[in-house]
C-alpha cells in the first residue's frame, strides 16, 4: 500500500497526514502541487492548510493545480482520495464532492476537540480547526446527498461549530471513493493527544485503497 | 485591452457573517437605519478577448454555487 499526500505551497498539515497513512499501514509519501504524476499510489489524501494562500476563496486554486488534474483522474477511476479540511475545500471546488465550505457562521476561527457521528452511528472525536467550515448546499442538493447515503460524518448533536447545513462534517461522492471532511482525523492518531479515532478513518481508506 | 470589473456576491438567501458583522458594528459607530449589508469581492482586470470573461468567471472567479457575479466592463469610463 502506497499513500500519496498532495503538498501544495501553503499546507500545513501534509507530515501529520504522511504519519498517519504510515500508521494505517504502508508507505507514505509526499506529492508536490506541480507533479502531474501520482507515481503509482495506491490512495491519495489531499492535507490541511491555506494552499495558495486561500487566496479568492479556499481551495479555489489549488485546484487548478497538475497534481489535482491527476488527483481527479485517480478519482474517477476510482481510486481512493481523502481530502482533509482544505483539503475537503479543494475537493469541493474542483467538483469531486457536493456542496462548498463557507465562512464560520460565527466568524470565529474554531479549534477544539468535536464529537462526530459516522453514517454507521458510531462516534468519533477529532480536533477540528477552521474559519471556512460552513457546510453548505442548496436544499434539493442536501435532500439527494442525505438520500443517496452520501453524508459520511456529522457534528454530534449540539456540536456543530460552524453553522454547518444539517451538522454535516463529511461527505463522500456518489461512488463512494471520495471523502472529504473539515475535522483532522490525522491529528487523532495517537493517545498520548488525547484519541486515537482519526486513525479508523484512514484504516478504512487503506481496504479501499488495498483490497486484498 | 478590455478593462473590467467583476462584482462577485454570496447569493441571496446564503447567511453573510461577514455582512452581519458590519452590520452589527454600524450603531455603534452612530450609523443607524443600515441593514441587509452583504460582503462580496470585486476584481478588476484586463483582458486581450473580453468574450472570455463568464467563462473565467464561471470557473475561477466566482464559485456559481454559492455566488453571483456580474461583468462591468470599464472602457470608456
Amino acid at each position: 500500500m502506497v499513500w500519496g499526500v498532495v503538498q501544495f505551497p501553503g499546507s500545513c498539515d501534509e507530515r501529520d497526514a504522511l504519519h498517519a497513512c504510515e500508521l494505517a499501514g504502508g508507505e507514505a509519501r509526499l506529492i508536490w502541487h506541480e507533479s502531474r504524476d501520482l507515481d503509482g499510489v495506491d490512495a491519495v489524501v489531499v492535507p490541511g492548510g491555506f494552499s495558495y494562500g486561500d487566496y479568492l476563496r479556499a481551495g479555489a486554486i489549488a485546484r487548478f493545480s497538475p497534481a489535482m488534474e491527476a488527483v481527479a483522474e485517480f478519482a474517477a477511476g476510482g481510486g481512493p482520495v481523502l481530502g482533509i479540511c482544505n483539503g475537503f475545500q479543494v475537493l469541493c471546488e474542483a467538483d469531486l464532492l457536493p456542496g462548498a465550505l463557507l465562512v464560520n457562521d460565527n466568524l470565529r476561527f474554531v479549534c477544539r476537540q468535536v464529537e462526530l457521528v459516522d453514517d454507521g452511528d458510531e462516534r468519533l472525536s477529532i480536533p477540528a480547526k477552521h474559519g471556512e467550515g460552513r457546510y453548505w448546499a442548496p436544499d434539493e442538493m442536501l435532500d439527494a446527498i442525505e438520500a443517496g447515503g452520501q453524508v459520511a460524518f456529522r457534528y454530534a448533536p449540539g456540536q456543530n461549530p460552524n453553522g454547518s447545513a444539517r451538522d454535516i462534517a463529511g461527505v463522500r461522492n456518489e461512488a463512494g471513493n471520495v471523502l472529504g471532511l473539515m475535522p483532522h482525523p490525522e491529528h487523532a492518531v495517537d493517545a498520548m493527544t488525547g484519541s486515537t479515532d482519526g486513525l479508523r478513518i484512514f484504516e478504512a481508506l487503506a481496504r479501499v485503497g488495498n483490497p486484498a | 485591452m478590455a478593462k473590467a470589473r467583476v462584482l462577485i456576491r454570496p447569493k441571496e438567501g446564503i447567511l453573510d457573517p461577514q455582512g452581519k458583522a458590519v452590520e452589527r458594528a454600524l450603531p455603534a459607530l452612530g450609523f443607524e437605519g443600515v441593514g441587509h449589508v452583504r460582503v462580496g469581492r470585486m476584481v478588476e482586470l484586463e483582458a486581450d478577448d473580453p468574450a472570455q470573461l463568464p467563462a473565467l468567471c464561471e470557473k475561477l472567479l466566482a464559485n456559481p454555487l454559492i455566488e453571483d457575479f456580474e461583468i462591468e466592463s470599464l472602457d470608456g469610463a
